[in-house]
């Protein structure tokens, strides 16, 4: 008993040291020419040993003089060379959440700005949907005529039928059509380049078949932001030493047997990157939001949930028993208007008693959208409303940001004042799972009530490596300027890839720094050709049609990555020019730039 | 135009004619008609003046967004695991020997699955950066499917990344609102949150009590008698697990299959302890208790117990299980299971498959620790003998559920600093849907001694009686 007190409790206390030291990432975040030379003495950045599990295993690392030096000149190289992305981000630093309502207006206009959106033209929107119903009417006609090449429930006859009619249409006869745009195999890493299987159907989509060859593809289709997913390199190479000594898995939860030191020096290295107290991470991005919404709200509060929210995010609230009130995506005006009659008229089914607490629930980059949260105006808000805020941080987190901090970190706001960060490590950092940061309080919180905590399985040690070396490479504590360069290399990517979209005169969407592009073809049927075309030009892109996206709103996405070359886009953008011109992709009636695009 | 004048005399006839008390009346139902509009509806949303609501906003204070922990919460204070969970396990510098953790074959330490793991990573790396719909279907993905399908002589297959969600998932892809769900009482978290997510009428029947079960579909065929309109498009489904993990015990299968087909029910088996443990080749609670495999609609299972990974799978007929693929959330909503984990379950399937025997000899030590482990003087063993999940109560019980947890928790403490890992398992009380009583549950592993046992034992009866 005595000993496995005498060991938590130093636990505690390196969790303690930890978050003292995450001070000096934090200020690094921050840097000033005046304090410059002090943090330099003062921070000895302990980075994890490639050895795990054992706590003198930690060692001293690279002499953060040098590091520090390294990641202000990148700052300067980043101002130069990337121009406004990084001044604009700098100056919202300066203006934090105190912001006086000008200042707010003057970002809100700005936000605006940069956010690229188009109204669908009157006859694009008539013509899709009379796509759409002709594809439906197609369908019927089909359903009548042909007997469905589908399985037959066997030996239950008599049972109330297990699918909705509708539902099993759908997918028979308007997806079946487009199926092989979507799962597509792959034998490869999906970095840069992804080599796909190639399958044919012999039977208008109702299977597929292998023809045993492949096709290698620019791939601007995985969320590889930071071009982490590698098979070689250091992260590669100390995930494999991990899985050598700790196993695969740990075959427990984090409360029984599960914990080990890597845990806990990930939770506490993620708290130092996010700038706060306390950080908990889980094996699944999906099941962060699913499993620790319910813990956090209950019902008797008020959910602002934002109408683009991710999946999870809606299977939480629905589990919470939450009351849930949908705002206009990224609609501060619509989201003050409901804020504001709750918070003025409580409860109406109790009465109008006051809510027990409001919670907005936002993303950073909406996956679907590209479009980046209007963060400084929710937190003044938050405040003014005393709600709480819920930023996901899924796509965004290491996407964004001059320190790939995320949303909060690109608008430069005090990470404190979002009370749940939530984030996933598929993403930028190339593995899996997801984390919760915050306050010590919430931390613990979650630490005795999330349902992810108590009962899922710990995360695999590997996964957790990965993680853990993809981090330390974006902050800087490998003694490198590789995750700095990292950073710059998506963000250009992302302003030049968008520019030269916008010049060529299709729709996109989106905020001009989110690496999340979607490019409108609003048909059905588009969505179709886009993707089997450009895999014909060996690019491998996402098409995205109902129900993920309103009938109207079909679109392709492309998802930006650090590991793409500048020829590599310009390929990518010289084959969308082609197809567009063909297909009528070309639908945007805005001026366009008449000048060449530098990178 | 002539009419006019006609038609105010027939109005003024209509009115000479109607006595007096009618107009009243209609004069006060049109009031309460305005009153009911107008009134009304402002009265429900009050009116406020500008400064008024600044007021109210001024002085809204909500609840704190969560409440203080208690810094002595009992969750607080993990082990630190410090070595592989193998069959011995370093836990807060202590060498054990394992009895906490679900590796009930041992495969955790396989160096021939390690080898296929890590051979993969170096041709995928680690993550696969998307969901399966958009380029995070590897072929490992495809290859892990058909095996699983393959080896349980189904259809069709279908992976996700996590176990819990595998669970938690794929009942609300068939349950909905509207639609009745019968459950063990004693089901784990993740079906309670799974039925949950649903939306549909749960009935939870007493644990493995059959003929409770058969009292609510009773009741339930009564109900469907006097709304049979309702009843057509009812869907029920009957949800249990193969070994309880909250209890160790085995669930009756063939009388619940009788029970599906008399009520016609489609029954979902979660086999997350049972798969790789129970029948002669691993099959699981069907093969154990030779029930056909058609019989049970969809076996869901995790990956993370005897297959020593992560992730989870469900397999059954081709109709039922391609369904996930479009309304699985967890499956098309979250990245895929990263290639690595994946090769461990296939490279662990192939071993399922090379070494049949060992099912046998993970039973038989099951059976051993039930006969050793029943013997201790001052806790109480309950599971099923072929179970490798086993939970030991205080024998004499406590007033409250607190002083046993903590009493088990001392118990488990000292047994660690003595060498033999053993945990009470954690829960949510609060959240559970029904009270589960406080236990060290023990889990056996195939590559347990005869030796080991009775050290365990030992050590076991020893800290025990000291404790209590």
């Amino acid at each position: 008993m005595g000993n496995s007190n005498g060991d938590s409790g130093e636990v505690q206390q390196e969790r303690q040291r930890n978050c003292d030291i995450s001070n000096s990432w934090n200020k690094m975040k921050g840097i000033t020419e005046e304090n410059m030379p002090k943090e330099c003495d003062s921070s000895t950045v302990e980075l994890r040993a490639r050895k795990n599990g054992f706590k003198d295993n930690v060692v001293e690392a690279a002499p953060t003089n040098g590091c520090l030096k390294n990641c202000t000149a990148n700052t300067t190289q980043c101002a130069t060379a990337n121009g406004t992305a990084c001044s604009n981000s700098n100056s919202n630093s300066k203006q934090s959440l105190y912001t006086p309502a000008k200042k707010l207006s003057e970002f809100a206009a700005e936000h605006t700005r940069k956010t690229s959106f188009e109204e669908v033209p009157l006859h694009t929107a008539c013509l899709t949907y009379l796509g759409f119903y002709l594809l439906m009417i197609l369908g019927y006609i089909n359903q009548l005529l042909f007997v469905p090449k589908v399985a037959k429930e066997e030996n239950r006859e008599g049972y109330v039928t297990l699918y909705d009619a509708f539902e099993s249409f759908y997918s028979r006869y308007v997806y079946r059509r487009v199926r092989d745009c979507w799962n597509r195999p792959i034998c490869s890493v999906p970095g840069d380049e992804v080599t796909l299987k190639d399958r044919v159907t012999n039977d208008y989509g109702w299977s597929f078949q292998f023809t045993g060859t492949e096709t290698r593809c620019l791939n601007l289709g995985s969320y590889n932001y930071l071009g982490f997913a590698d098979a070689t390199g250091p992260c590669a190479e100390q995930s494999e030493e991990t899985a050598r000594e700790m196993g695969l898995a740990m075959t427990s939860t984090r409360v029984e047997l599960g914990t080990t030191q890597l845990h806990l020096d990930l939770e506490s290295l993620t708290a130092r990157y996010l700038g706060v107290e306390d950080a908990i991470v889980f094996g699944m991005g999906f099941a962060t939001n699913a499993l620790n919404l319910p813990s956090l709200i209950s019902p008797g509060c008020l959910v602002l949930s934002d109408e683009k929210n991710h999946a999870s995010i809606i299977l939480g609230l629905r589990l919470s028993g939450a009351t849930t009130k949908v705002f206009k995506h990224n609609n501060m005006r619509d989201l003050e208007r409901v804020l504001r009659y709750n918070v003025v008229h409580g409860n109406s089914k109790n009465g109008g008693k006051p809510w027990k607490k409001i919670l907005i629930l936002v993303e950073g980059v909406f996956s679907m959208e590209g479009s980046i949260v209007r963060l400084p105006e929710i937190i003044a808000l938050k405040k003014k409303y005393k709600a709480y805020l819920y930023l996901d941080e899924a796509h965004s987190i290491g996407a964004m940001g001059p320190h790939g901090g995320g949303a909060v970190d690109y608008f430069g706001a005090d990470p404190k004042d979002i009370d749940i960060l939530m984030g996933t490590f598929t993403k930028s950092f190339g593995s899996a799972g997801g984390y919760i940061a915050g306050s010590k309080r919430l931390i613990d919180f979650l630490r005795t009530n999330s349902h992810a905590h108590c009962y899922a399985s710990s995360m695999s040690p590997p996964i957790a490596q990965q993680i853990y070396t993809s981090m330390s490479i974006i902050m800087g504590l490998d003694g490198t300027d590789t995750g700095r360069q990292k950073i710059n290399q998506l963000a250009r990517n992302t302003r030049y890839f968008r520019r030269r979209l916008a010049q060529m005169g299709v729709i996109t969407y989106g905020h001009e720094d989110s690496p999340v592009v979607p490019m409108l073809v609003y048909l059905f049927s588009k969505i179709g050709a886009v993707v089997r075309t450009l895999t014909t030009r060996h690019i491998a892109v996402v098409g995205v049609g109902f129900p993920a996206t309103p009938i109207m709103e079909g679109r392709i996405r492309y998802c930006l990555s650090a590991a793409h070359t500048k020829e590599q886009l310009d390929y990518a953008l010289e084959v969308i020019d082609e197809i567009s011109d063909r297909l009528g992709l070309k639908y945007s009636r805005k001026p366009r730039e008449p000048n060449t695009i530098e990178y | 135009m002539v009419a006019i004048p006609y038609l105010f005399n027939e109005i003024e006839r209509i009115f000479q004619n109607t006595p007096l008390y009618v107009i009243v009346l209609e004069g006060f139902l049109l009031l309460s008609v305005i009153w009911l509009l107008f009134v009304k509806r402002n009265g429900r949303g009050k009116r406020f003046s500008r400064e008024e609501e600044e007021a109210i906003i001024a002085n809204y204070e909500p609840e704190p967004l969560v409440a203080n922990t208690n810094p002595n919460h009992p969750l607080l204070k993990t082990h630190l695991v410090q070595s592989k969970v193998g069959k011995r396990v370093v836990v807060d510098g202590n060498d054990c020997l394992n009895l906490a953790t679900h590796n009930y074959l041992g495969l955790l330490e396989d160096k021939k699955i390690l080898e296929d793991a890590c051979n993969t990573l170096k041709k995928y790396g680690v993550g696969s950066c998307g969901p399966r719909g958009f380029y995070g279907t590897m072929d490992v993905h495809l290859d892990l499917e058909d095996r699983l399908a393959k080896f349980m002589g189904m259809e069709e297959s279908v992976v996700y990344s996590y176990g819990f969600s595998t669970i938690a998932s794929a009942i609300p892809a068939y349950a909905k609102r509207g639609d009745v769900v019968f459950a063990d009482e004693m089901v784990n978290f993740s079906i309670q949150k799974g039925l949950d997510a649903s939306r549909s009428t749960i009935y939870y029947y007493k644990h493995n009590d059959m003929a409770d079960l058969e009292r609510l579909l009773i009741e339930q065929q009564a109900r469907d008698a006097k709304n049979p309109k309702k009843a057509a498009k009812t869907r029920r489904f009957l949800v249990a697990e193969g070994i309880y993990i909250n209890t160790g015990e085995i669930c009756p299968l063939p009388a619940l299959v009788a029970l599906r087909a008399k009520y016609k029910l489609r029954l979902f088996l979660d086999e997350s302890i049972s798969f790789g443990t129970l029948g002669k080749t691993g099959h699981g609670l069907t093969e154990h208790f030779n029930v056909e495999l058609i019989e049970v609609d969809l076996i869901m299972a995790g990956m993370e117990n005897s297959l020593a990974t992560i992730g989870g799978f469900c397999v059954g007929s081709h109709f039922i299980v391609e369904h996930q693929r479009l309304s699985g959330l967890g499956y098309c909503f979250s990245a895929s299971l990263p290639p690595l984990l994946t090769q461990a379950a296939i490279s662990a399937l192939d071993r399922f498959e090379s070494e049949p025997q060992m099912f046998a000899e993970l039973q038989q030590i099951a059976r051993k620790v039930q006969e050793v482990f029943g013997k201790f003087s001052k806790l109480t063993l309950r599971a099923n003998e072929l179970s490798p999940v086993k939970h030991l109560y205080i024998a004499e019980q406590r007033a409250n559920a607190e002083e046993e947890c903590e009493l088990l928790t001392k118990i488990a403490n000292k047994c660690i600093a003595a060498g033999v890992a053993v945990i009470e398992a954690r829960y949510l009380n609060n959240l559970e849907k029904h009270p589960i009583r406080q236990s060290m549950r023990v889990t056996v592993n195939r590559l347990l001694t005869d030796a080991d046992i009775k050290h365990a034992y030992d050590v076991i009866e020893r800290v025990s009686k000291e404790v209590l």
